[in-house]
């Protein structure tokens, strides 16, 4: 189908597009890649009457390196951290990723910041920025505020983000050398959304450890003793602390087909994780 | 309406375009260019496939206004592209369309493939082709074409 009637303004600064948002209050909505937005607008499942494209605000392309972390722009593309044209603080975990993501016309396209916003319970970097205990840098009308990855996905489709806030920038802590990473992404035909998606990461030097599930009927799931068991390096007890931690996601009422794929996807990231 | 300007296949256009009009309708209805073709019109089938700065997109996911500016290129812009017209001769040889539908964003993501040497094999083609979907083939013929095609290129290449 075609999408709906609508207004469009490119502003010349995030501070700019922020008032819009506010003055909008509720009917406006944030374009950068449009990825899901315009396909959602095409099957008329969104239908804002403002759209306000971000994509051109130089600020929100940029990335920056440091000694302890990256920070990736919101507009920074999934084919740019595919290609490794913006700087990988993950040794690898989201070049994979990325090339896992969709096609490549809709990688050239699709940002960051568009997923996170957007967070789709299927989508990767939910999940994977999650499972690297990013940050999410958040611009409102109040000024810049940080939220830990973990906590800005709250639900299917929800987030911390208010009305009148854009996401400016991700800051990822850069894993050490010895740190080890496994990925997993689960779908019947390549490109597609994940039906079960499990990221894990075990960086000893810097004494963080985590799995992370995707596609898990909400918020990205952190499967807390699996998690910590990697940390030691544990092996026999992975498959049980696996199983209770997905047992004890209740609220996320998985048949037993689900959890049987989530645990094929938690066992084959934790196996790539540990030596 | 708002004030848009593309270059399309090396032509500068300016138009007032809705902003609710995709780039496919756009170079469809307002400009003729109906190579481009729509299929699902929410990005899954790839029919629509062209490039936007040199680079594969749907155009059934970007809207007309948001590529003020860019380059845009349809499957009508290649007749000088010596990639495009070594796929064209092993699509024909080999036999790689039927209806023919889905062929221009096949040439164009065959193109694209070929550039960034990802059709080093079968499986790097069918992951690469997963984004454009065929109804008629069953893909093995245009597997075949777009593998045919990187070989080639690539002799020329190294005899050059």
């Amino acid at each position: 189908m075609k999408a709906p009637a609508v207004d469009y303004i490119r502003p010349r600064s995030l501070a700019e597009a922020v008032d819009l948002l506010a003055e909008h209050r509720g009917e406006a909505r944030v374009i950068a890649g449009g990825q899901s937005l315009v396909a959602m607008m095409n099957l008329r499942v969104a239908s804002p009457a403002l759209l306000i494209d971000i994509s051109r605000l130089p600020e929100l392309s940029s990335v920056s390196d440091d000694n302890d972390g990256v920070t990736l722009g919101a507009c920074v593309t999934h084919a740019a951290v595919e290609d490794g044209r913006a700087a990988d603080p993950s040794r690898g975990l989201m070049p994979r990723a990325a090339a896992t993501l969709a096609y490549r016309a809709i990688r050239t396209r699709g940002t960051i910041g568009g997923s996170l916003a957007l967070s789709d319970p299927a989508a990767e970097w939910p999940a994977i920025l999650t499972a690297l205990d990013a940050e999410v840098m958040v611009r409102g009308p109040g000024g810049l505020r940080s939220i830990r990855c973990a906590e800005f996905t709250t639900g299917i489709f929800e987030t911390g983000l208010a009305t009148d806030e854009v996401i400016e920038n991700v800051r990822i802590p850069k894993l050490s050398p010895d740190a080890r990473w496994g990925y997993l992404k689960l779908c019947r035909k390549s490109g597609e959304f994940a039906s079960a998606l499990a990221v894990a990461v075990a960086d000893r030097a810097r004494g963080h450890s985590r799995v992370v599930l995707g596609a898990a009927n909400g918020a990205p799931l952190v499967l807390h003793e699996t998690s910590r068991l990697i940390s030691e390096n544990g092996r026999g007890e992975v498959r049980e602390a696996a199983a209770a931690d997905i047992g004890h996601a209740a609220d996320r009422h998985f048949d037993e087909f689900q959890r049987n794929l989530h645990m094929v996807a938690a066992m084959r990231a934790v196996q790539q994780v540990l030596q | 309406m708002t004030a848009t300007r593309v270059q399309i296949n090396g032509a500068t256009i300016a138009d007032d375009v809705p902003p609710r009009l995709s780039l496919a309708d756009f170079l469809r209805e307002r400009r003729n260019l109906t190579g481009t073709h729509l299929g699902c019109e929410h990005g899954v089938c790839g029919a629509c496939t062209v490039l936007v700065d040199g680079e594969p997109a749907r155009s059934c996911l970007m809207l007309a206004v948001a590529c003020d500016e860019r380059e845009i290129t349809t499957i009508e812009g290649f007749a000088a592209d010596p990639v495009v017209a070594a796929l064209r001769r092993n699509f024909h040889r080999y036999h790689a369309l039927q209806c023919g539908y889905c062929t221009p964003a096949m040439l164009i993501t065959a193109r694209d493939l070929i550039l960034r040497q990802r059709a080093g094999s079968e499986r790097e083609i069918r992951e690469g082709l997963a984004g454009n979907i065929c109804r008629c083939t069953g893909y093995t013929n245009i597997v075949t074409a777009i593998s045919e095609t990187a070989k080639e290129l690539g002799r020329e290449a190294s005899n050059a």
